[in-house]
């Protein structure tokens, strides 16, 4: 058997362009692992999107294309209109089935997918959103042993999502915006 | 961490079943969406685990459509990416208008609003009458609906939204009736179109096309089942004629594609090369 491959996977909603700009501008320039990204209010414009976020990454920030494999050091972001899975190889797929919580992409279907695929070598993040997405995927990364770090509520623009994922799925590190990135880089040296 | 594991076990368990038992064949396709499909299944059938709906589909017969449907998820929208529908209309149609007689193959119609867009898009360029639409999947339970041409009322506003960023030329209203919460499409849109049961996976040449539309289906296939299904239409194809994929369709990794030249590569909009087989 092959290893299982690593990633980081993070979600995020209303104000998620907010917080990717400090995560991703905070993260290592030589960050070692692939970083996947479901954000639902950036999807419409994809491209644009991950210009935006470009300008304030150290990363290079890309729209994920299905059938590719994903990339150490390299942030990969959901398109719009579909659900952005990870299979266990490290390739990406995409599916239109139903919105799930209402949202295509949903943070769920990418972190479900991921923790099949990446088990204990995977570190979910959600953050800021007025919705409960997420909450069940980030449950399924810890059962499988990955780690979960989420967004202090009080400290979230919008802070239904990490409050749910906390109710749901509990987290291993509670932190402030500002301290996502450094702890990342710390956990991931 | 064992949990997961068995469902994975369970999952090849089902499909192997529904292979051996009823002649479908799930194996080339993709598996993470196919797992989220199968548990999605087991719930909606009120079974607890896979194996409860595995052991049903072994001793049930009359359980297999309602498995296929479900494994089919017929997700869909009237002219969805309205761009892709502008290039078919300024681009391949004006083509297509050069042959006295125009097959059309819609493979994966889902419940049939593309089927029914594509008719919009040949009436208004006034080819509708010598053109035949070919309309498939392999989900009996899809195709009786797409053959209704009944859709909610709530996605009218969308629709024809669309439509007109599709460059539809009149209101989409011409071409529904509106019933309490539902629209019903114009039967006269149907007079070209033979719907039909037909399995990408398993099934051969279906016509011969001089357009082939099938979008958002090969994202579900692994890329040995996309290579041979693009192999398919290659073969279904006149020579030079079009093929159109989903907007997010990746055929880089298809030895297929080589027999195929982006008309608007964007758009996933391509045309059989003249030299290919
Ligand atoms: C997501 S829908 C796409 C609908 C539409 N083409 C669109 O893009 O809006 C996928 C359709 O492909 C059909 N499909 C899946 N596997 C198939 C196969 N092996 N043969 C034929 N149709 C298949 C499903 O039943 C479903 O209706």
């Amino acid at each position: 058997m092959s290893a299982s491959p690593s990633a980081v996977v993070m979600g995020c909603s209303a104000g998620g362009m907010g917080a990717l700009r400090t995560v991703l501008g905070g993260l290592s320039a030589t960050f070692p692992r692939p970083v996947v990204v479901v954000c639902h209010t950036g999807s419409e414009d994809v491209t644009t999107f991950c210009e935006l976020l470009e300008l304030a990454s150290t990363l290079p920030v890309r729209e994920a294309r299905e059938r590719q494999l994903m990339m150490p050091g390299v942030v990969h972001m959901a398109p719009s209109g579909y659900h952005l899975l990870l299979e266990r190889g490290g390739r990406f797929s995409l599916s239109i089935d139903e919105r799930v919580s209402f949202a295509r992409p949903a943070i769920d279907v990418l972190f479900d997918t991921a923790a099949s695929a990446c088990g204990k070598d995977l570190i979910g993040v959600l953050m800021t959103g007025a919705n409960n997405d997420g909450a069940a995927g980030l449950r399924t990364i810890r059962r499988l042993g990955g780690l979960a770090i989420v967004q202090d509520p009080a400290d979230a623009q919008a802070s239904a999502m990490p409050q749910a994922a906390l109710e749901i799925a509990g987290a291993d590190h509670v932190v402030p915006l500002k301290g996502i990135a450094p702890l990342l880089n710390q956990l991931c040296p | 961490m064992a949990r997961v594991e068995i469902e994975d076990v369970e999952v090849e368990l089902f499909m192997r079943a529904l292979q051996l038992r009823h002649g479908y064949d799930f194996s080339r396709y993709a598996p993470a969406s196919f797992k989220r499909r199968v548990l999605n299944l087991a719930a909606n059938a009120g079974c607890r685990t896979i194996i409860e709906l595995t052991d049903r589909l072994l001793r049930e017969d009359e359980l297999v459509p309602q498995v296929i449907a479900g494994l089919s998820v017929p997700v869909s929208e009237m002219f969805r990416n309205p761009s892709v529908f502008r290039v078919l209309r300024e681009d391949v149609l004006p083509v297509l208008a050069s042959y006295p007689v125009i097959n059309i193959w819609q493979a994966g119609c889902a419940f049939g609003q593309e089927v029914y867009s594509l008719a919009i898009l040949l009436e208004e360029a006034g080819l509708y009458d010598r053109s035949q639409i070919f309309a498939t999947d392999f989900s009996d339970a899809a195709l009786v609906r797409a053959q209704e041409g009944i859709f909610p009322a709530r996605e009218a506003r969308s629709y024809s939204e669309n439509y007109l960023a599709a460059g539809g030329k009149r209101s989409l209203a011409d071409y529904y009736h509106a019933r309490y919460e539902f629209m019903k499409f114009d039967e006269r849109l149907k007079r070209n179109v033979t719907f039909a049961n037909h399995n990408l996976v398993c099934d051969g040449v279906f016509c011969e096309a001089h357009l082939i539309l099938c979008r958002n289906v090969l994202i579900y296939f692994t890329n040995t089942l996309q290579d041979h299904v693009l192999s398919l239409f290659r073969d279904s194809l006149v020579r030079n004629g079009f093929l159109c994929l989903g907007n997010r369709e990746n055929i880089d990794f298809a030895s297929a594609a080589r027999d195929f030249s982006p008309v608007n590569a964007r758009e996933r909009v391509y045309r059989k090369n003249a030299d290919a087989p």
